[in-house]
């Protein structure tokens, strides 16, 4: 892609974006960054008290977003606006330094200092930005006390555990006092036992936060948790945006519906017909779409059987070869070689019956109405 | 096996030899003597003011060289280890040509100031500083080099300036590093003895450092020579237990 290419899109954001006054006192991003030969093309907006959640795989841009909000990255074209301030603009040149952004970052693994103990290290930011130290100190304890922490404060970083460390690196960025959070796969570092406490207390945590928070994840789980909006970011652009559910119940890339667990086909519409790019066809509810639409299917809605479902009511019936069998806590899941493919959730006991095996010929049916059907986002994904 | 026992005796065994042929009985009034008693004074602070000047000069290079990136930074990073592989007669030789009385520096100091460098204990510094500071350089640079850069990025959005993370984070991260480059650079400005005896001369009391005056007592006194040679023996095994503590605890910094 060349720059000219991603200015088209990035300008109408830009207007839309700014005529949001809601927008104006949160945080507007609006810009081009490059990173070697990476370039990230982003338009969003962050509202006061809102927790903005951008979600994507690994090398998408996440990071190199949070950069750039946070100043330790340039955009090269573009603008980044913070509470109606220009903080960083390619076109005029202005460029607010990391050190001078209201900014509080909570980094993936914390990057809590080594050599000062949690009081220090929650006091540097106060401390830096001009205050005493008694009374960074005074500041300090607050916000230790706040967030449960008063009985660390003699502690070094080496000696926390990894709940604890997390719950260090968030009043290490709100002691400086920050008009925006940024939190970066905030829960990555934590193990599975510790993790669903962590992010209830996270999220009790961010609700508290006056300013917009921009949260970096490419857990899904964590992103429908602790989001009020979502953005999914996919090689340096943004592929969907919306509300977690939505998101949720109609995926807009492959990506996104693994990650929530669906099956995602694209086709063309004619009222009832959708027929698939992959090959195969559904008949879906007619509500007069025509066109290019995605179609989206819950592994638990299509029905396995051994042989072609003579009376059935459902409408979608097709052929297909057992891949692979995988044994998911309280259901097996089945990968469905077919037109189109599928992946299905059984029950280990319909494996049984059935007796399923890779390479087993098996009949697959879906009702009508268990297909949510809908529009692409803008343009084709990717 | 054999080459290794051959390695190990011929390193060894001269040190052994030093120990068992010290006066020890003797050794407290040659060591009072008064000129072994000048040359380790003069020794000693002279390679400390050159440590402090090194640390003063160096690091911040060490920082430029390891940080920034401008044109021209290989030669340079070339040219400043230079003095570590360059004899240091040749490094006496060239301060002399610099800082001597008709040297291209040194003319001017002489004419504008009346200051007069070769030969003086302010040479002697400066002949330590030239051979010994790159070793404390390559130290920080290294450890500059690999330290996380993300702590500093982290003291960034937290409202820390430049000197600040300079100061309050970069610093004691490398602290296990700069100790080490310090004593590394004292213990070599301790045995300088090439660069300082072409810079500086061996005037005992003036710039007759331990080594100078052990070379030089090896003809007149050999128990004095061996005597001094045993406190910088002495010396250097103090730095290397020093330096050995400071990498068995691995970085981590009360």
């Amino acid at each position: 892609m060349t720059p000219g290419d991603g200015d088209g899109p990035v300008v109408d954001a830009r207007q839309s974006l700014l005529a949001d006054a809601e927008a104006r006192r949160g945080l507007v991003v609006d810009a081009e960054v490059r990173r070697g030969d990476f370039t990230l093309t982003v338009g969003l907006a962050a509202a006061p008290g809102q927790v903005l959640g951008v979600l994507g795989p690994n090398g998408a841009g996440k990071s190199t977003l949070l950069s750039a909000v946070a100043g330790l990255t340039p955009v090269a074209a573009g603008r980044i606006l913070l509470a109606g301030q220009v903080m960083d603009d390619a076109g005029s040149g202005a460029f607010v330094e990391a050190s001078g952004r209201p900014v509080g970052f909570v980094f993936q693994n914390y990057r809590l200092f080594p050599h000062l103990t949690v009081a220090d290290n929650v006091a540097f930011s106060p401390r830096a930005r001009g205050m005493g130290k008694r009374a960074a100190r005074a500041a300090a304890g607050r916000w230790l006390g706040r967030l449960g922490l008063a009985g660390l404060a003699g502690r070094k970083p080496g000696e926390l555990s990894g709940g604890q460390a997390q719950r260090v690196a968030l009043a290490r960025a709100l002691a400086g006092q920050p008009e925006l959070l940024l939190l970066d796969e905030p829960l990555s570092a934590l193990d599975a036992g510790t993790r669903l406490d962590v992010q209830a207390e996270l999220k009790r945590h961010l609700a508290e936060f006056a300013g917009p928070c921009l949260l970096v994840t490419h857990d899904p789980l964590e992103a429908l948790v602790l989001a009020d909006r979502l953005l999914v970011l996919e090689s340096g652009r943004i592929v969907q945006e919306g509300t977690p559910a939505h998101i949720a119940r109609q995926p807009g890339t492959d990506y996104v519906a693994k990650l929530v667990g669906l099956n995602l086909y694209a086709g063309r519409a004619d009222g009832s017909q959708v027929k698939l790019t992959g090959g195969g066809a559904f008949v879906v509810p007619d509500r007069g779409q025509h066109g290019d639409v995605l179609v989206a299917v819950r592994p638990s809605a299509v029905v396995v059987s051994s042989q072609r479902p003579l009376a059935t009511s459902a409408r979608n019936a097709w052929p297909a070869r057992v891949a692979g069998l995988t044994l998911l806590s309280d259901r097996v899941r089945l990968d469905l070689e077919g037109q189109p493919p599928a992946v299905v959730d059984v029950t280990p006991a319909a494996v049984a019956e059935l007796s399923l095996d890779p390479g087993s010929q098996v009949w697959l049916t879906v009702k009508a109405t268990d297909l949510e059907v809908y529009a692409p986002a803008d343009g084709p994904p990717g | 096996m054999a080459p290794a026992l051959i390695a190990v005796a011929f390193l060894i065994l001269p040190l052994a030899g030093l120990v068992f042929r010290a006066p020890w009985g003797r050794l407290g009034p040659v060591l009072s003597g008064s000129d072994a008693t000048q040359a380790l004074e003069l020794s000693l602070w002279t390679a400390t003011a050159a440590t402090l000047i090194s640390l003063v000069i160096g690091v911040p290079l060490a920082w430029l060289l390891a940080r920034v990136s401008f044109p021209g930074q290989r030669v340079l990073r070339a040219l400043v280890t230079l003095p570590l592989v360059l004899p240091p007669v040749v490094g006496g030789v060239a301060l002399l040509l610099a800082f001597g009385r008709t040297g291209f520096l040194g003319r001017y100091l002489d004419l504008w100031f009346g200051l007069t460098i070769p030969f003086t204990p302010v040479a002697v510094v400066m002949a330590e500083t030239f051979v010994a500071m790159p070793f404390l350089i390559i130290t920080v640079e290294g450890a500059l080099r690999s330290a996380d850069q993300g702590f500093e990025e982290a003291a960034a959005t937290l409202g820390a300036r430049r000197m600040t993370i300079f100061r309050r984070v970069t610093v004691p991260l490398i602290a296990p590093s700069l100790g080490a480059g310090a004593v590394l650079c004292w213990a070599r400005a301790l045995g300088e003895f090439g660069a300082t005896i072409t810079f500086a001369g061996s005037f005992p009391g003036r710039t007759e450092t331990m080594p100078i005056a052990v070379y030089y007592a090896l003809e007149t006194d050999p128990d004095a020579a061996i005597a001094l040679s045993l406190v910088l023996l002495f010396v250097s095994v103090v730095v290397l237990v020093s330096l050995r503590d400071r990498w068995l605890r691995g970085g981590s910094v009360p």
